[in-house]
């Protein structure tokens, strides 16, 4: 029977893309960070998970292998399962120097805080200014400060980009992000009920890793992803 | 006599362990699953019907002899608003043709309406539009993701339904399951993977 179900599910998933392994906060798998860097990156994507349950990861990838950033992104994020299962309060900020791509990738749980428009906003204000001028480090912790910020303390981040903030979602986006979060969990539990701990493919990697700290032994929580966020090049 | 009756509930729970190994409750989980995917795949899509007035309110205030593509869009956001959605459309394959179509046509006219935006520098850099703009393009993402997890779900569905042992557990049991409709790729999506050299 098992058998059956995976040549099913294989016929489903046509060649997903080859992912790095999650070996930590920071991904660096495009070699554009020093140890330094890392390491403060790393404590500040821990400081922020411990404050607010919400897991940030930053990748940067060596290539996109032929993929568009937003496609290659909700998978990255639904195979490493970044996020707690259930809130799916993960987000990836993605870089990818080869194709001079980069994303905030936001799962369904953080789509309230990190709307499209304030990521798009983080990219071209805080990321791309510094990528241009060839400063990866500097454009990354910068991203991830306006990250942490826009999570953990969104008014302040608000205020701080009124020009993102005007007109955003209007009335409904509350029950939208409510109608997920169900239909999400009605996921989660059919998935569990088969035994197989999956659907197409989401949920894939680690098991709970919702509240370690630090770079060691990091992994993701089972959290999922729609594709939220925004993408921008440089 | 308890004893007996204590054997018997045992070998009771071991059948149904058994029966739900071989894959009894499949059909049912899976037809969940659809659901679930379809259910979000509507989200995806009212969520963009509602941009539309605004966004088109905004190029408006800009480009308004660009009559043409703003009334494309509007016709097509009203076609989509007013189509009917039937309870059976993901089992009845014109309702959900139908569907396709409607909902094809706001995003090609929805495209077209962006790259006349492209034309306007003042539209460009309205702080609105680039909301707008960002939010199209985000919910644009999301609808593909939708798309394709409602197209694995409903291969896996279908796939069950008609190979062993789910086509026998069907007979049986679950003789209302129908083969499900699915999306047909769209031809920007059947070029993908782009390689660039």
């Amino acid at each position: 029977m098992l058998g059956w179900g995976l040549w099913a599910s294989t016929l489903a998933l046509a060649a997903p893309p080859q992912f790095p392994a999650l070996s930590g906060r920071v991904v660096d798998q495009a070699k554009i960070l020093t140890a330094p860097v890392q390491q403060q990156l790393t404590l500040r994507l821990a400081q922020l998970e411990q404050a607010n349950g919400a897991q940030v990861v930053v990748v940067t990838l060596a290539s996109l292998e032929g993929y568009e950033i937003a496609d290659y992104g909700y998978q990255l994020g639904r195979h490493w399962g970044i996020g707690e299962k259930g809130k799916n309060n993960g987000a990836l900020l993605i870089v990818a120097p080869q194709e001079r791509a980069v994303r905030i990738e936001v799962g369904y749980g953080l789509e309230g805080a990190l709307t499209d428009a304030y990521t798009r906003a983080i990219i071209e204000t805080h990321i791309v200014p510094a990528f241009k001028q060839g400063d990866f480090p500097r454009g990354i912790l910068a991203g991830v400060e306006a990250l942490s910020q826009a999570i953990s303390s969104p008014e302040d981040f608000a205020r701080a980009h009124p020009k993102a903030a005007s007109k955003e979602q209007g009335r409904g986006s509350l029950l939208l992000v409510l109608l997920i979060v169900v239909v999400v969990v009605l996921r989660i539990v059919s998935g569990e009920l088969t035994g197989r701990g999956g659907w197409g493919g989401g949920f894939g990697g680690g098991g709970w890793g919702g509240g370690t700290s630090g770079g060691g032994g990091f992994s993701g929580g089972g959290g999922s992803f729609g594709g939220g966020g925004a993408s921008g090049r440089w | 006599m308890t004893n007996l009756a204590n054997w018997k509930g045992g070998l009771a729970a071991l059948a149904l362990l058994s029966l739900s190994g071989c894959g009894i409750n499949n059909i049912p989980t899976y037809d969940e699953a659809v659901k679930g995917a379809w259910s979000q795949v509507l989200n995806q899509y009212q969520r963009r019907a509602d941009l539309v007035p605004n966004l088109v309110a905004v190029v408006k205030g800009y480009a308004a002899h660009e009559k043409d593509t703003l009334t494309a869009v509007t016709e097509a956001r009203a076609k989509v608003g007013q189509m009917q959605i039937p309870k059976d459309i993901l089992t009845n394959p014109a309702a959900f043709k139908t569907f396709q179509t409607h909902q094809g046509e706001l995003s090609s006219t929805l495209s077209r309406l962006m790259v006349v935006s492209e034309q306007y520098p003042n539209l460009k850099a309205d702080q609105n539009f680039l909301s707008l703009q960002s939010q199209l393009e985000g919910t644009e993402n999301r609808i593909a993701v939708a798309r394709k997890d409602y197209i694995e779900s409903v291969q896996r569905y279908n796939t069950e339904i008609r190979t062993f042992p789910g086509r026998i557990w069907r007979a049986i049991m679950y003789s209302d399951a129908e083969v499900k409709e699915n999306f047909t790729v769209a031809e920007s999506a059947k070029e993908a993977p782009k390689v660039k050299f």
